[in-house]
């Protein structure tokens, strides 16, 4: 399904040019298949270059000031995530370039996620998984006591399309929400902290949702971690870089803050492995926002995206640059 | 209640034990060896008037014939399924659970498990630990959680709990109980393998009796189905485990969240090796704040009993 110059010139003639960074994956390739004409960055050449008005990015393949340089007409980024930080926003905005994300699709099951990393730092699964496994219930008797969901104060960050689904779900747990974020939502019916400090303060949980912008990187630093506390578990299912990650493993192992549920980090795939040996930690590859609906959900936003923006319509999930 | 004789028969949680040792006569059972217990309980029984078990310990005949001076079995559980009732009856000894306190507890496991399951959660966990992100790539696709059919067996305390907390995820509920009570927003089903085939997810949520032994059985299993899932957060022989190991192995059940087994601890070897289930130690109540709540209602309970008022949560 790798999209072909000589493909390009051939069946693809008459169809809306679109400049891939990377390959797209199979699924979309299959979903957006005829539709259009698909080149790679890598392949364009400088005519190409010059007459493509949108760029369709798979997975994260980052989007720099570069690429944009090289696309003197323009218009449209179409991103396949819900964050949109690997696209240099800067240069989109100077440019008028529009950019679309696709949160709305990725939303229950990031906020899923999120809910079950809660429930399973704070009730130990994994860890008590792993004693069961191990064989050491019939050897060295009961698992110790964890920590109880149902009241405890969460404290979200981001209260976006994910947020509010991850506030939503967690308040049927009977947990009092609170959040932040760039300014207070009339709509919502929960308490707003203008800082994330002083969330942390109040809150036993808190759960990144957030975007990661130069305002938002490394946000939960030692000060906001100290403020949680040590009976405070983080949770991020944001980005990496919301998160002083070397702190984060510093304040977990001296006990500044009593558990982490992580599915991103700083240097993805690596992770620290510092962390692989902690039994308060829950720990996933990224993988929050991956299931087969939220794919299928993803081809029909891009494409609808897509067409919208070929036929002159509004676009359907525009980012706020 | 300083002169009432308890006997608490298994070591189940530190602030109980510290709290009936300064408030009444403790008899610690699993201090004498296991063999010598019968003598133990001889050489007590005139001054114990209360036991205090707990799930996988419980009170049989044997134990109440023994006791010859029992006034009260206040257990550590909201099950009683291991408490000779009929025997307490017949003696007019109370009994009295713990309900309420834990509603929350195992609720929130209850849709935790469902969740873990679903989405691989400990599995995933076990894949980054072991460095295979780096060196193999991405851990395999996993099925959304959220608007999943939910059967619910047994519509009670904890049934309402884990209805409510899915309601929040768009998930249709679906229930059962043998008697049938209105919900308007749930769907009620008369049988157990009706409920099972129109679900994605079974939650056994009702108490284990003679009516609800292997409730969960084959057909119940075939008809959830290879993509279902099963969550037990109730007691181990709700569900004919035998049944359920060949039905994973053979692919006709799709997973499981177990909290609970038929002969606990021990968990059939075969589960260990399997990556479509997860399985936990029976922590459906084990939070510092929980069993803080239930050592509290045994206590109030006992007292209750000595000062001659109503009990607090009495069963029989």
């Amino acid at each position: 399904m790798a999209p072909s110059p000589s493909a390009a010139a051939g069946a693809d003639a008459g169809k809306p040019l679109v400049i891939l960074p990377g390959p797209l994956f199979p699924e979309l390739a299959a979903g957006l298949d005829g539709r259009f004409r698909f080149v790679l960055a890598a392949d364009a050449d400088e005519g190409t270059a010059a007459e493509a008005r949108a760029v369709l990015v798979a997975a994260l393949a980052p989007v720099s000031a570069d690429l944009l340089g090289r696309l003197p007409k323009l218009e449209l980024v179409v991103a396949t995530s819900a964050g949109v930080d690997h696209i240099d926003h800067a240069a989109c905005r100077r440019r008028g370039i529009r950019v679309t994300n696709t949160s709305e699709v990725f939303a229950p099951d990031v906020a899923d996620y999120a809910v079950g990393l809660v429930v399973a730092v704070l009730r130990r699964v994994a860890a008590a998984e792993a004693y069961l496994r191990r064989g050491r219930w019939a050897a060295d008797g009961d698992y110790p006591p964890a920590t109880k969901v149902s009241g405890k104060r969460v404290g979200i960050v981001g209260l976006g399309s994910i947020g509010g689904l991850v506030a939503r779900r967690l308040a049927a747990f009977g947990c009092v929400i609170a959040y932040n974020s760039r300014s207070p939502k009339p709509s919502a019916p929960y308490k707003f902290y203008s800082s994330v400090r002083e969330l942390a303060e109040e809150s036993d949980v808190l759960v990144l949702c957030c975007a990661l912008t130069e305002e938002t990187r490394r946000m939960v630093n030692r000060e906001v971690m100290e403020a949680l506390g040590k009976d405070g578990v983080l949770v991020n299912v944001g980005r990496g870089g919301l998160v002083d990650e070397a702190e984060l493993v510093r304040c977990l192992r001296e006990g500044v803050v009593g558990g982490a549920g992580l599915d991103v980090y700083v240097n993805e795939p690596a992770v620290p492995p510092e962390l692989f040996g902690m039994d308060n930690v829950v720990l996933s590859d990224h993988r929050a926002v991956i299931t087969p609906e939220s794919i299928q959900g993803v081809i029909d936003v891009v494409k609808a995206n897509l067409d919208a923006f070929f036929s002159g319509k509004p676009l359907i999930s525009q980012v706020q640059l | 209640m300083e002169s009432l004789g308890v006997l608490l028969v298994a070591p189940m949680n530190a602030y109980l034990e510290q709290e009936l040792d300064r408030r009444c006569r403790l008899f610690r059972l699993w201090e004498s060896p296991a063999d010598r217990r019968d003598e133990f309980l001889r050489a007590h029984a005139a001054s114990i008037r209360a036991v205090v078990p707990y799930a996988p310990h419980g009170v049989d005949a044997a134990m109440i014939d023994a006791l010859p001076s029992l006034e009260i079995v206040s257990s550590f559980s909201v099950g009683i399924d291991r408490v000779d009732l009929a025997a307490c009856r017949a003696r007019g000894i109370r009994v009295t659970n713990t309900p309420d306190v834990l509603t929350d507890d195992v609720a929130d496991l209850a849709v935790g498990l469902a969740i873990a399951a679903l989405r691989k959660i400990p599995q995933a966990d076990r894949y980054v630990r072991a460095g295979l992100w780096k060196s193999k790539g991405d851990f395999t696709l996993t099925t959304r959680f959220s608007g999943k059919r939910v059967g619910i067996i047994g519509l009670g305390r904890i049934g309402l709990a884990v209805a409510k907390r899915v309601e929040a995820f768009d998930c249709p509920v679906n229930y059962y109980q043998r008697t049938k009570q209105e919900h308007p927003s749930y769907t009620y089903y008369p049988s157990v393998v009706e409920l099972a085939a129109s679900s994605d997810v079974l939650v056994v949520a009702c108490p284990l009796n003679e009516h609800t032994r292997h409730i969960v059985n084959r057909e119940v299993m075939e008809a959830l189905g290879p993509k279902g899932v099963l969550i037990n957060i109730g007691r181990g022989p709700h569900v004919d485990e035998a049944a359920m190991v060949a039905a994973l192995i053979d692919g006709r059940l799709g997973g499981a969240g177990l909290d609970v087994f038929e002969d606990e601890p021990n968990v059939p070897e075969a589960l260990f090796g399997m990556d479509n289930v997860v399985l936990v130690p029976h922590v459906g109540s084990a939070t510092h704040e929980t069993r803080t709540a239930m050592a509290d209602l045994v206590l109030g309970n006992l007292e209750a009993h000595v000062a001659g008022k109503p009990l607090l949560t009495q069963v029989v």
